[in-house]
């Protein structure tokens, strides 16, 4: 079983077992418009929740991507180098950043599931 | 401010019923792109056309006794040859400050037929700064009318001399060469046309009164492969044409010279000076100005962006980057910036410092993508 969860910052991971994988929501993509650029971050680094991991990059402007939780980089979606479009067309399938090993479950406690995000974005207008 | 306090164009209705995506842009609520997205509405322009709403643009009248007395004064602020300007012809130039910076870039057009009248198109975010400078130099005889009241519109791209031919047959739109300027009817509207624009496209920019704008521009958009086209796009469209934007490329401390538009200063100008900032200006025309702005192509596909700090081979600093992004029909980053004149030339490895680290760019010509405007 999978579970997914957002930050405020609009990222989000799917969490399974003791991995998670990380992108940005679908209301991210679709605010940021075509993406043309993705930078990762390098597999094997050690990443803390909250910094700065990734960089996605649209024609206007560049957004950097917040590590949702702590741990280390397993993988990274070679895919979208080649087709940085694939984060407005799949975001929360195809679309994904990284994949990473979660040193604390626990902090996903604090960030939103499904419902409690709809519900967050509805309080942006 | 409150939400009506906000300046709109007479087309603001049109963008929202359009689905625009709205954002406040040199003081006006504008539509930065539509639902079909900068990349598409940008790529729309260059194979078929797009229908961009300037109106936040400042237009203006200049009123004087013949064309004679308008050129020799707006000569006291611009460095282009404003005298020799041919009725029907329209030119760029710059308007100067007292140490040869860049106030704002406009076009000047001298219609036809109208000897003692100037028409101005001057930037939005500068406008009133511009009609202040421009009105307190006045001499008795000459007059400043801004004219609020007229829309500004621009159709660009390869199928915009068919679709304004098929409006305005027996107009002669087609055959307008560019930088040429007209009154033109286009069906039931009486507007004043140049065959310009900034998209480095083959186009037309369009006034026309504002209570006629929204019907003119609904007209337009029933017209086979005309689609409207919002900021966002604009300014990818003219990064590729290597075209300047105030306040990126263009500022007050930025002479004409170094930002590479020597070519809009004329001969009879360079010799006689009679501008403000000539000395520096002059200088700069002989021996060379000490920095330039270039084109830069990233090696890779980062896009680096304004403000980037520019090294040499070797990390040394010699510029920065002025307006940078994705050129969607380059199919990769591009930005245009300073740099020092030693690091310049064509084929110069450049490094660009993003995010801490100096990406590998080499300085190119411009425009990157090739200009198609109509030359007659």
């Amino acid at each position: 079983m999978s579970q997914i969860r957002y930050t405020k910052d609009h990222e989000y991971i799917r969490v399974e077992g003791g991995e998670g994988v990380v992108g940005i929501s679908e209301h991210a993509q679709s605010q940021l418009g075509d993406i043309v650029f993705a930078e990762m971050p390098s597999v094997g680094t050690t990443i803390k929740a909250g910094d700065a991991a990734a960089v996605v990059e649209s024609v206007k402007a560049a957004s950097e991507v917040f590590a949702p939780a702590s741990g280390e980089v397993l993988a990274v979606n070679s895919e979208i180098e080649a087709t940085p479009g694939l984060i407005n067309e799949d975001a929360l399938g195809r679309g994904w950043l990284f994949r990473m090993k979660l040193v604390d479950p626990n902090e996903l406690s604090g960030l939103m599931d499904e419902s409690a995000y709809a519900d967050y974005l509805k309080t942006l207008g | 401010m409150s939400e009506d306090a906000v300046p709109k164009t007479p087309l603001h209705a049109l963008h929202v019923e359009l689905g625009a995506r709205m954002a406040l842009f040199a003081g006006y609520d504008m539509p930065i792109q539509y639902p079909s997205g900068v990349l598409a509405e940008h790529l729309h322009t260059r194979k078929a056309a797009g229908l961009f709403d300037v109106s936040h643009m400042g237009q203006a009248l200049i009123e004087g006794p013949d064309h004679a007395r308008n050129a020799a004064f707006l000569e006291t602020l611009c460095p282009a040859d404003l005298v020799n300007l041919t009725p029907g012809r329209q030119r760029y130039t710059q308007l100067l400050n007292e140490t040869g910076g860049i106030v704002d870039d406009l076009m000047v057009a001298r219609p036809l037929d109208a000897d003692g009248l100037l028409r101005l198109v001057v930037n939005a975010s500068r406008k009133s700064l511009d009609f202040a400078l421009i009105g307190e130099r006045l001499p008795r005889d000459v007059r400043l009318t801004p004219i609020a009241e007229e829309a500004l519109i621009a159709l660009q791209g390869p199928l915009a001399a068919a679709t304004l031919a098929r409006l305005a047959p027996g107009e002669g739109t087609q055959t307008m060469a560019f930088m040429s300027a007209k009154p033109v009817r286009i069906a039931e509207f009486a507007t004043f046309v140049s065959r310009s624009g900034y998209t480095g496209e083959d186009g037309y920019e369009i006034s026309l009164p504002a209570t006629q704008a929204e019907m003119f521009a609904r007209l337009l958009l029933t017209q086979p492969g005309v689609a409207p086209i919002g900021l966002g796009a604009r300014d990818s469209l003219r990064l590729e044409a290597g075209l300047c934007l105030y306040g990126h490329e263009l500022d007050e401390s930025v002479d004409p010279v170094e930002v590479a538009l020597a070519w809009s200063i004329q001969k009879r100008r360079r010799a006689e000076g009679g501008f403000p900032g000539a000395e520096r200006i002059r200088k700069a025309l002989a021996i060379g100005p000490d920095r330039l702005r270039v084109g830069l192509r990233p090696d890779g596909r980062a896009p680096a962006r304004e403000g980037v700090e520019i090294v040499s081979a070797d990390g040394a600093p010699i510029g920065v980057v002025t307006s940078g992004g994705f050129g969607p029909s380059v199919g990769g980053p591009i930005a245009m910036g300073f740099v020092d004149r030693a690091h310049a030339s064509i084929g110069t490895p450049v490094g660009l410092v993003v995010r801490g680290k100096a990406l590998m760019a080499r300085v190119v010509g411009l425009p990157f993508h090739p200009h198609t405007y109509y030359r007659g």
